[in-house]
């Protein structure tokens, strides 16, 4: 390298959504700005606009169709919790609740394998040089990290005949094009071969224990909530001939059960060894990549209520500047809390576009300012994303599998605490490498471990009490808008797969008067603020990125891809005042 | 060496040397041994898959999310043996420059021949900068990609008919892909997201039998829309009882009867959810509980609200909504009023032929 460059990747793929790095090298190659740029936008939010709010929760899920049951679960809990601020007695069934953890459960690591292995996994594994692997030595290798039965010379043997025979076609397909043989692939081609194995393996294993969500909420992608509840009626007891009709029979529950066993399993068997065997070889990766320091966790996976933040497994609150002795509470209501900014978001606000603005008060208008497509580059002094820059207390916050699992080794998690500790042993490594890529890329495999180790104790939960005759599943107290208060607002708030969720609901007369959703991406992809402050994925980016070879960005990659970007969630906020056009008609 | 590749290429002016070195530098760039070179230049003369181009709009990628669901045939099925899928963006390893030249090669490479498909809407307004991917439109990219396709593939409500981004007030403006392109043929496969099942359906017949199934007078496939949820789901005999739940938890719902009066739009969609169900035969929506959205049909985010019982948007439907509220002694009129309004919907739904769409 021997000038400073400019390095456009877009689109980055492997993610959900259309996200563009924009970053600045110096002559060593190394990047010494980075700009990250949500490059669609729909506006969902003045769709949502007068509309029943109980209907809310299917437009909002529409936000994004990998985290699919995110969004759901934070419209029907920001509905919940207005009914709950106007009438403290309002609350959903135990059922409701361990059957949401159960899905949201499901949901982590459904989408933490498929992330680990679909999305992040070719940046770290040739497919290519697995080609060159001894199947033998493979099953070998294999043998020595785990128990999962799918293990033999035979079984490897077969796994790289077929992807020799598609390579010896000359159609690569998702495969071409890509950098294999780069020298920032550090696998053995053994290793690399299990890996592959292994990445076809969670293809087949996603589709069936998604049967889960199936069961609850009818299908996935995009199962199906209710607000008060869940819409599945448990029918266990029922004798009226319609169980066949209906999905919560005694079918159904076995099924739920042979998933949570089939999740198990393949974490302990297959992700969490595997995790730790790629990441002994990508050390390095322990160093860079951190960026801010700063974590939030809003909490989740309740026990007595989501009203009764002690009784969560994942709990609330904030670290900052790395010190894990001091969690700072989090106040949702407060003006100077939790704000949005859109200094460099193509949005205009009524009173300036430097203040930040409270969710309750969210305020969006789309203003676009870039330049008109096709265009080379983004105007990064200037409004560069359609993602705003969320803040809390004015700070970049990382949202995420980190800060939760840090949220939990800080809170005393005692599981948390040893599986830190034993991934810190195993890989040799200080525990400064918490803070990095790799780190990132390894909590989201640690808590996936105690997130499908929690799952049997809700299902057993959830058998004793239809066994001692409680089957609610919903509360229909309230269900009929004309019921309710003339004015209410409410926070939906959840952890999903890739961080704090919280969607913001204003309702008069029964109708939605604004609905704002701040989400994990925008906390980690938003672009700059109005003092300068990166967001989390720039300054991780800015952490310490040398570039082998600008043309073959591989390392942009692994360090955005180890925050899993879900791009279509963090950008789609617009404002009830927001520019409306008519719509076109194509002649 | 013959095979059909290599007769083309030398049709155009490629010799079989050219050719051979062509896979021989293919097979080192890749670090294969020499042999390999030979037998790529073998297989990849003997048959070519079908080369699939993937394109992303306004999008949630709950689409690609469904198709990795299918379980017969499978996503790793369909691209090992029978489609090169050579832009998906989700899955693909390249990015950046490296995705826009695989984009650029296969639209060279297969250009007439390549099944183009669209997931998402297409968003017209301020120049099209509400969805750009690498400093480029989707309208531009839709026209672009468009032009060497040998047909189109709608996939989802959003591509097939605008879908989330284009439900009142449509924000950004946001079209179909048949709105746009008007001179290929377009196979819509509508559904929020599509059935993975009729995703996967769809591609092997057109992969297998060189054309697109018949389609109904939405662009559909009438194989997997030509009847509706409520013709063929399991609680219509409730229905035809005039058995309702009357909330989600209540005796009617733990018993499997009817979600009409919780607002279900079965009557009114046209999918194969009842039949095929969901995530290999698991379950469905109405299975599970709460209605059907209507997922499938054009505008069904601005068709009232999902809680709300359908009213009079037919007459014999009319019939039916008004004979539920008398209850279970109005099932026969129920049912007759449903048989009627169910030949309605099939007088609607004439074929259109892949010939028709040529015209």
């Amino acid at each position: 390298m021997s000038t400073a460059q400019r390095v456009v990747v877009d689109p980055i793929t492997r993610i959900e959504g259309h996200l563009r790095i924009e970053a600045e090298t110096d002559v060593d190659g190394r990047i010494t700005s980075a700009y990250s740029a949500g490059t669609m936008v729909r506006g969902i939010e003045i769709i949502l606009r007068g509309r029943d709010p109980r209907d809310a929760w299917a437009f909002a899920q529409r936000i994004c169709g990998v985290c699919t049951l995110v969004h759901g679960i934070a419209s029907v809990r920001s509905v919940e919790d207005a009914l709950h601020r106007a009438i403290p007695s309002y609350s959903i069934p135990q059922n409701a609740e361990l059957i949401r953890n159960l899905m949201i459960a499901a949901q982590y690591v459904h989408d933490h394998v498929m992330h680990f292995y679909h999305l992040h996994a070719l940046d770290w594994v040739d497919v290519v040089s697995a080609l060159k692997a001894d199947p033998k030595a493979t099953s070998t290798l294999a043998q020595s990290l785990s128990s999962y039965p799918r293990s033999s010379p035979g079984y490897f043997a077969d796994v790289q005949k077929k992807v020799k025979t598609f390579v010896e076609q000359g159609q690569l397909g998702i495969f071409s094009n890509a950098y294999w043989g780069h020298p920032a692939y550090k696998l053995p081609p053994e290793a690399n071969l299990m890996a592959v194995a292994h990445y076809l393996d969670a293809l087949a294993w996603q589709r069936d224990v998604v049967k889960l969500h199936a069961i609850f909420g009818g299908k996935n992608p995009h199962p199906n909530f209710v607000v008060g509840g869940v819409p599945s009626a448990i029918s266990v007891h029922t004798s009226g001939g319609g169980q066949d009709a209906t999905a919560l029979n005694i079918v159904g529950l076995q099924t739920v059960q042979n998933v949570i066993k089939q999740m198990r399993e393949f974490v302990d068997q297959v992700y969490l060894p595997d995790t730790l065997a790629i990441a002994g070889f990508y050390k390095d990766w322990g160093g860079r990549g951190e960026g801010l320091g700063n974590f939030l966790s809003f909490g989740d996976l309740p026990s007595k209520g989501f009203w009764d933040t002690d009784s969560f497994l994942i709990p609330r609150g904030v670290i900052l500047n790395r010190d894990l002795s001091k969690v700072h509470p989090i106040d949702l209501d407060a003006d100077n809390e939790i704000q949005e900014f859109v200094s460099h978001s193509w949005y205009k606000y009524s009173q300036g576009d430097a203040q930040g603005l409270h969710p309750f008060k969210g305020e969006t208008e789309l203003n676009y300012t870039g330049p008109k497509p096709p265009y080379e580059h983004l105007n990064v002094d200037q409004k560069y994303s359609w993602m705003k820059s969320p803040r809390w207390q004015g700070k970049s916050m990382e949202v995420g599998p980190l800060a939760r699992v840090l949220m939990m080794y800080a809170s005393g998690n005692e599981q948390a605490k040893e599986l830190v500790g034993v991934t810190l042993k195993t890989l040799d490594v200080p525990v400064d490498a918490l803070f990095s890529t790799l780190g990132r890329t390894a909590a989201r495999t640690l808590e996936s471990k105690i997130i499908a180790d929690a799952m049997q104790g809700w299902y057993d939960q959830l058998i004793a009490n239809i066994k001692a005759g409680d089957v609610r599943t919903f509360n229909d107290q309230y269900w009929e808008p004309s019921t309710w208060p003339k004015h209410m607002q409410g926070v939906g708030l959840m952890e999903a797969p890739r961080g704090g969720l919280s969607h913001w609901i204003v309702i008069d007369d029964a109708k939605i008067s604004n609905y704002q959703a701040v989400v994990p991406s925008t906390w980690n992809a938003g672009p700059r603020d109005a003092k300068g402050q990166p967001g989390a994925y720039e300054a991780a980016l800015q952490d310490n990125h040398v570039m082998a070879d600008p043309k073959q960005p591989i390392e942009i990659l692994r360090t955005i891809h180890s925050f899993d970007p879900c791009i279509a969630c963090a950008v789609h906020v617009t404002d009830p005042d927001g520019e409306e056009l008519v719509q076109v008609k194509i002649k | 060496m013959q095979g059909p590749l290599i007769d083309t290429l030398v049709r155009q002016g490629v010799s079989r040397r050219t050719f051979l070195k062509y896979c021989a530098t293919l097979a080192s760039m890749m670090a294969l041994p020499p042999t390999a070179g030979r037998a790529m230049a073998e297989a990849m003369a003997a048959s070519r898959r079908p080369s699939v181009i993937w394109l992303p709009f306004q999008e949630c990628t709950g689409c690609t999310e469904s198709i990795t669901r299918s379980h017969s045939p499978t996503i790793e099925g369909m691209i090992f043996d029978m489609i090169s899928l050579d832009y998906q963006e989700t899955l693909m390893a390249a990015a950046g420059f490296q995705a826009e030249e695989a984009l650029h090669n296969a639209m060279k490479d297969n250009f007439g021949k390549y099944l183009l498909i669209i997931d998402g809407s297409i968003p017209l307004g301020v120049d099209g900068a509400y969805s750009c991917i690498a400093g480029r439109s989707n309208l531009d990219l839709l026209k672009d990609a468009a032009k060497g396709a040998a047909a189109i593939v709608a996939m989802g409500s959003c591509a097939s008919y605008g879908g989330i981004p284009k439900a009142n007030p449509n924000p950004t403006g946001a079209v179909s892909v048949s709105d746009i392109i008007k001179d290929k043929p377009i196979v819509n496969i509508p559904g929020c997201p599509p059935i993975p099942v009729v995703m996967t359906g769809v591609l092997a017949h057109y992969l297998t039998f060189g054309s697109l199934p018949e389609l109904d007078d939405k662009g559909r496939p009438k194989a997997f829309y030509g009847e509706t949820i409520h013709d063929r789901c399991y609680r219509r005999p409730f229905y035809d009882q005039g058995k309702f739940a009357k909330t989600f938890d209540d005796e009617g719902a733990r018993n499997g009867w009817c979600l009409f009066e919780l607002g279900c739009k079965g009557p009114v969609t046209y999918n194969a959810c009842a039949t095929t169900k969901w995530n290999g035969g698991t379950s469905w929506p109405v299975e599970s509980g709460h209605g059907c959205l209507g997922c499938s049909e054009p505008d069904f985010w601005d068709a009232g609200s999902f809680y709300k019982a359908l009213s009079t948007p037919a007459n014999p439907l009319k019939l039916a909504a008004t004979a539920t509220v008398v209850g279970a002694a109005a099932g026969v009129a129920v049912s007759f009023a449903n048989r009627a309004k169910k030949d309605a919907a099939k007088k609607a739904h004439q074929p259109v032929t892949l010939a028709d769409l040529e015209k």
